[in-house]
């Protein structure tokens, strides 16, 4: 028995070697916009930048840290993370059961496809006025409106995920008997899973873009509103402050998401050297 | 394109069996085949894959059945396992009186264990299919992992092993299975040459119980070998089936068991004197079928 054993460990692929490149990745990643934001600044500096347009990073980063110290930003960042958080778990949980059961049974398919098909194109905003006649102009309208955002992105990206889970895994799921429990739990979902998180960061996206023009009509705080009252008052700083946090806030997700996706799907993580 | 939700659908019945599955009783064989033929539909056109076969396999029987590539084997073997229907004919699989076994167990042609399950879960999966809880099946699939040379990695995921590995996860997860027939379908065939003789001295080891397997039944399961190659079938059955071209039928069958005794030692079949002969009778039925 040891002699298959040895030949086994031998064959683990090595992990250690990645990090190191993974690091460098993580690196660029941070630099980029940074290196973004020095150019823009040197611009300004030299003029090439109407600053009374584009105001520099550094007037922008002060104004932030007004807004900071003054509370304000907090405040509005608050509310909006909480109205970005809930609407986005209230459209992903329902995206990925939906999306699980359309691509597995072919009666909920032939329900929930063309309803799905007609109401895609629809762009989400623009139903914001009704959601608003139906929620109210409170929380349940945000909420209401980035669920309705994110449902479409993650069901239809968890529904082709789960078409695409390669055929011997159903067959092996029939071979040994799988229940239809088990063909969601162990073999859809995990199947599924890449795409579902596709579906994720897109929603995510989706959710800022969304959250960011319902605060602007609907609303007396959050970062929207922050933007768009700097703007009705001519304090352009504030104003690039508040896009500067929507930039950050995007740039955090993806993070997120990714080392999430990195913890649920190792197997692919690990692929993509 | 996608049938696949139809499979889920089918996933349950059993009906291919549950008509035809009878106690076992000793003058019947344990899979009984026949007039089996597949034709398979594609945009009007026909293809027959599997022309009428007629084949009996012995209970604890091992038999390979060799052919040339694209002759039906896959399609055989997936009948028998109720992933496919026949279009024609019948088959059984007798069952061991008060066991409550599954019907059968696959080891797929192509890499078919679940990257997104550990070695462990991978292997106790048809446990779980089956209500065993996640305790018992652990402690159940255990000395199937050690058995097969996987101690020490039952938490790897596969993308962490070589095809070797993954192929013994394929076969320990349909031995832990414990069915009344193992199907397999060139689970070898993917592997370096290396790999694939120490692979198949495994397999007959774990077969045979050289090493004492510790599985639940003592005795030897019932297997259907499908293989292209010559020497595989010969070095592993008891029995070899051979088949023609596509459509396929059964030319001739080459009895094996009576010239090697088990527990069988691969090297020594090999260089065995009667090895060339039976090497050479099973290559002029299939030089003749073979397209080149
Ligand atoms: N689902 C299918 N639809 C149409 N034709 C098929 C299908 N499966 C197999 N065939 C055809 O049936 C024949 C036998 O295939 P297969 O059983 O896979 O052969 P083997 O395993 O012996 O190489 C081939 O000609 C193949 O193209
Ligand atoms: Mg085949």
């Amino acid at each position: 028995m040891s002699a298959p054993a040895r030949n086994a460990s031998a064959s683990v692929v090595s992990s250690w070697a990645r990090p190191s490149r993974r690091t460098v990745e993580r690196g660029l990643s941070i630099l980029s916009p940074l290196v973004l934001l020095a150019i823009w600044e040197a611009g300004a500096i030299v003029g090439v930048v109407d600053t009374r347009f584009f105001p520099a990073p550094s007037t922008i980063f002060a104004a932030l840290a007004t807004l900071l110290q003054a509370g304000e930003l907090q405040e509005h960042l608050l509310i909006s993370l909480e109205r970005i958080a809930v609407g986005f778990v209230l459209g992903a949980v329902p995206g990925i059961v939906l999306g699980l059961a359309i691509g597995l049974l072919p009666l909920v398919r032939a329900i929930v496809q063309p309803l799905v098909d007609a109401t895609f194109p629809i762009p989400k905003i623009a139903l914001l006025p009704m959601v608003i006649m139906l929620f109210g102009i409170g929380e349940g309208s945000k909420y209401a409106i980035i669920a309705i955002a994110v449902v479409f992105l993650v069901l239809i990206n968890t529904e082709a995920g789960v078409r695409n889970i390669e055929r011997i895994y159903l067959d092996v799921g029939r071979n040994y008997g799988a229940s239809r429990l088990m063909f969601f739990t162990d073999i859809a979902l995990p199947g599924a899973l890449p795409m579902i998180m596709a579906g994720l960061k897109l929603g995510m996206g989706v959710a800022l873009i969304i959250i960011v023009s319902a605060e602007f009509v609907g609303a007396r705080n959050g970062i929207g509103y922050l933007i768009w009252n700097s703007w009705n008052t001519f304090q352009v700083d504030r104003m690039y402050a508040g896009l500067m946090v929507i930039a950050l806030l995007g740039f955090a997700s993806a993070l997120l998401l990714a080392a999430l996706e990195r913890v649920l799907v190792p197997w692919r993580s690990a692929v993509r050297i | 394109m996608w049938g696949k939700a139809s499979i889920l659908k089918e996933g349950h019945s059993l009906a291919p069996y549950s008509a035809s599955v009878s106690v076992a009783s000793a003058a019947r064989p344990k899979v009984r085949i026949r007039g089996l033929r597949k034709v398979f539909r594609v945009r009007q056109r026909a293809v027959e894959a599997l022309a009428t076969v007629d084949l009996d396999v012995g209970s604890g029987e091992f038999v390979a059945i060799v052919g040339p590539s694209g002759c039906g084997k896959t399609t055989l073997l997936r009948i028998l396992a109720g992933l496919e229907t026949a279009s024609d004919g019948e088959f059984s699989v007798e069952r061991a009186a008060g066991r409550d076994l599954p019907l059968n167990s696959m080891v797929f042609q192509e890499q078919s264990i679940f990257p997104w399950m550990s070695v462990r879960d991978n292997v106790a999966f048809g446990l779980k299919a089956r209500g065993v809880a996640r305790r018992a099946r652990y402690e159940a699939v255990l000395p199937m992992i050690r058995a097969i040379g996987l101690e020490g990695f039952e938490d790897a995921l596969p993308h962490q092993l070589s095809g070797g590995m993954k192929q013994r996860v394929s076969l320990a997860r349909a031995f832990a299975n414990d069915p009344e027939i193992l199907l397999m379908d060139e689970p070898f065939a993917a592997l370096d040459e290396q790999t694939k003789l120490v692979m198949q001295a495994e397999l007959l080891r774990i077969w045979e119980g050289a090493s004492g397997r510790p599985g639940e039944s003592a005795t030897r399961k019932t297997v259907v070998y499908v293989t292209h190659s010559i020497d595989e079938a010969i070095v592993l059955a008891d029995r070899v089936v051979v088949l023609s071209a596509r459509p396929g039928r059964i030319k001739d069958q080459v009895d094996i068991a009576a010239i090697y005794a088990r527990p069988r030692d691969v090297a020594a079949v090999r260089s065995s004197a009667p090895y060339g002969e039976l090497f050479a009778r099973i290559w002029r039925e299939l030089r003749t079928e073979i397209a080149a």
